[in-house]
Parts: C-alpha cells; structure tokens; sequence
C-alpha cells in the first residue's frame, strides 16, 4: 500500500485536486502541499498527494544514469 | 514531461546488479561473508522479488526484509475488535483491502462480511467521511493502519470530519512509526546487519535527518530509496560503497522526492492532531511510542474511546510472523510454508499483505 504513483496536477479547487495518473482522472486531497500548481507531478498515496515531484531532481538521475548505460566500456560502478 | 521508464530499463539494471555483486564479492572477500543489508519497507522486499533482484544477488547480498509490512504489523487484537465492532447492527466498518483477508483470532473481516457485517474496502480514509455523510443513522468506523506515510491521510479525514461536524466518525488508531522500531530492532541484536535500506515514501514525510540516529546511537550506514530495479540496485550499491570506506552517514538516493526535513505541513498536522503513544507490534510486542493517537481534544473521533471492546485471545498457530518481521527467519524457514499456508488460504498476515514478506517469496521466488 506504500507504492505512490506519479500524476499530473490538473485543477485545483480549495483543498482538493484533479490530477491525471496514466491518463485515468481521479481527485485527490492536497492538504500537505498547499504550495501545489497546475501541471505539477505530484506523488500520491492514500487519496492524498504527498509531495511535489522535484522534475529537475528527477530529469538528473535520469541523466546521471543515461549516461552510465552509453559509457558501456568504462566501470563507472566499480571505480 | 517526467520520464521514469528509465527506472526498470532492463540493460542498466542487469549492469547495476552485476556491479553490486563485484562490491559484495569484495567485501565477502573481506569480511568472509555476505554483507547483511534490511529493507525496511515491504513495498521495497516485493519490488525486491518481483524485479528478480533478490535471486540475482542470492549469493552476494543478504537481503533481509524488515518490519515496514503495515498490513504484517497490525496487531491481531486489532482485527478481532474490528470484528466484533462490525457485528453491532448500526456498524459499517471501513478498511484499506489488504486487511481484509488477514486472520483474526477467528476469522477475517472478510469472513465478517460475508457473515453479514457492513464491511467496506476503501482506497481513501477520506473516503469513509463520505460514507459517514451518507449515512447518519450509523457509526462509521475506520481502521486506520500504516506507517507515516499513510498517517497524515488518516489526520486529513479526522480533520474533515472536524470540519463537517460529523458525530458518527471514528477511527481506530493503530498506527507505527520506523523508528522506534527500527531502535528495537538494533538494540535486541537479535540480527546482525551492516546497514538499512531506508523507506523512501515514509521518507517524504519524516525527512532525511529522521535517521540520523542510526548513524549517531548504532553507527550504521542507509540509504534512502525508491521502488523500481534502478533505484533499489543504486541504493544498495552507494551503502556497499559505505561500508568498503567505513562511513556510516545516511544517503538520500532518492532525492527527487525526499528532502532534509520531510513534510513540514505533514508534520504540523500530525502534531496538531496525535500524540505519541506505546503501540503493540504483531509478533514482536509492545514498543514504547512507537504509534500516534488522536490527542485528547479529537477523543470523540477515537474508535478505541468510543466504543467499548474486550479483547480477544490471540490464537496460537505455528505461524512464524513475528519472526519474519524481526528479520530473524526466512519464510522458508517456517513450516507451513508452501504447505498448510498460501496465498488462497493464508494463515498468517505475511502471507496475505501485497507487501508481505512470505507472499513475495511465494509469488517470486518459489523453488518447486
Ligand atoms: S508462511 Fe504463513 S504461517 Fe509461515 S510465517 Fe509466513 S504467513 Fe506465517
């Protein structure tokens, strides 16, 4: 029960939110990111959203791990 | 857009696991045996298993599962009142599903609600206020399990039933918190670990500096991860990395969602509405303060104040739980195993949980 799932922030009205997970809609509470915006990811867990994706965060793990996978020669891992 | 496919991609995980094996081979060079690692949370022990990772690295890393299955924690007790709560006419008992099916003393809740009782799966407590709204002939009760993840969205629901002045709301708290359990954990020494694989969504709410204790009471290395195979390989391998440099700080490896200080809102809701409380653990017993309950002032939203339960019997089974969750025995270590205990007819709550630790080995990593 503690896998939260990524969604895209929609329409905010007071303390809820309309946000899309994998394209199925659904609302959800935002009581604990009250500094939430539209198009915001936002992880949710148990009908509330949790926390605000940091995308840059996200984008450069992402990067890092991009360019350990084309770097197939050198062991990055093990050095 | 946010890509996260990138996390299960198959070619990085294979290389990812193949160099966590080079790092444990050095340390089993070492030390003369495998480096013994807990994670803690059962979403991480089921990624574990289901993503193969587990058998890939059998022989290198000792993976041990820990305490963080909510659902594996909830003291039996807990389930019996439920029931018995559900049996009153004017009852409807709320639960998240995985509850549904764990054994009480006698039966399950499941049993319950196909005896009759008003059972109800929710995937939201919030969504129990609804059913109050609905319904206010009767006692809406919630059990409210989980860990700090799920606890502020038990506090959201007590708050909106605050708010709408509902008299026929309630919940029954039985909530856990990782670190006083992770403390008991250590001070038992009942495992010997070299280091943790920390919870990465009770994380987002507690903070990074919630495990600094680990690092200044135990001196012991861990690393904050997510759920899919890249992240839990990175995970293990940067603590690996600690333990070849004698470091034994906590790493945040998942830092797109965890920060220093957690949740701050979270927290001061959680604070405005709980306080600490001694909370019995399934299979390992009382733990001081380590569940929150509704602070005095909410007592009317306090399933436990509310209504009146004696407590069953716990039944005694050979069921090895309790052992599992303390990291002490693996599930093919028991003997129901795979015989008298299975998914369809689960005789312990490790079996039942989608993040419980026999399941997983049921599921994944069956040798027959
Ligand atoms: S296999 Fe079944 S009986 Fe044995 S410890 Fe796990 S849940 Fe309990």
């Amino acid at each position: 029960m503690c896998v939260g799932v990524p969604a895209k922030v929609i329409k905010i009205e007071g303390e809820k939110a309309l946000v899309d997970v994998m394209g199925a809609k659904m609302t959800v509470g935002i009581l604990f990111v009250p500094e939430i915006a539209l198009n915001n990811y936002v992880l949710i867990h148990a009908g509330q959203a949790m926390v605000i994706i940091d995308e840059e965060y996200a984008n450069a793990s992402i990067k890092e791990w991009r360019e350990l996978l084309d770097a197939r020669d050198k062991d990055f891992f093990t050095s | 857009m946010l890509e996260t496919k990138i996390f299960s991609h198959p070619e990085l995980t294979r290389r990812l696991a193949d160099a966590v094996a080079k790092s444990a081979e050095t340390f089993i060079k070492r030390e003369g045996r495998m480096p013994a690692v807990m994670e803690v949370c059962g979403s991480h022990t089921m990624a574990f298993a289901k993503s193969g990772i587990k058998t890939r690295l059998r022989d290198y890393v000792r993976l041990i599962a820990g305490p963080g299955c909510p659902v594996c924690v909830t003291d039996q007790k807990a389930i019996d009142a439920m029931i018995r709560l559900s049996e009153k006419n004017n009852v409807i008992l709320c639960s998240f599903g995985d509850m549904m099916r764990v054994p009480g003393s006698g039966s399950s809740l499941l049993q319950a609600k196909t005896n009759g009782s008003d059972i109800r799966v929710i995937y939201s407590p919030s969504d129990s206020i609804q059913i109050a709204e609905d319904h206010p002939d009767k006692e809406v009760i919630f059990l409210g399990i989980g860990f700090e993840t799920t606890i502020p969205a038990l506090v959201a629901a007590v708050r909106e039933a605050e708010k709408k002045g509902l008299t026929n709301f309630s919940i029954w708290m039985t909530t856990k918190l990782v670190a006083p359990v992770l403390r008991a954990l250590l001070q038992s020494g009942e495992v010997e670990l070299d280091g943790f694989l920390l919870p990465g969504h009770v994380s987002i709410v507690t903070g990074k500096q919630s495990y600094r204790f680990l690092n200044d009471d135990y001196q012991i290395p861990g690393v904050i991860t997510g759920f899919e195979p890249v992240q839990l390989l990175s995970g293990l391998l940067k603590l690996l990395n600690q333990l070849h440099e004698g470091r034994t700080g906590i790493i945040n490896d998942y830092t797109y969602v965890v920060n220093e200080a957690g949740n701050f809102t979270a927290q001061h809701y959680m604070e405005t509405y709980l306080t600490r409380a001694d909370e019995e653990w399934r299979g390992i017993g009382e733990i001081r303060g380590s569940g929150l309950v509704l602070r005095e002032k909410y007592a009317r939203f306090d399933a436990k104040k509310k209504f009146n339960v004696l407590p069953a019997v716990p039944k005694k089974t050979k069921c090895r739980c309790g052992d599992i969750i303390r990291g002490v025995i693996t599930p093919e270590e028991c003997v129901l195993f795979n015989k008298a205990c299975t998914p369809s007819k689960p005789v312990g709550p490790c079996m039942v949980s989608s993040e419980g630790t026999c399941a997983a080995h049921y599921h994944f990593m069956r040798e027959d």
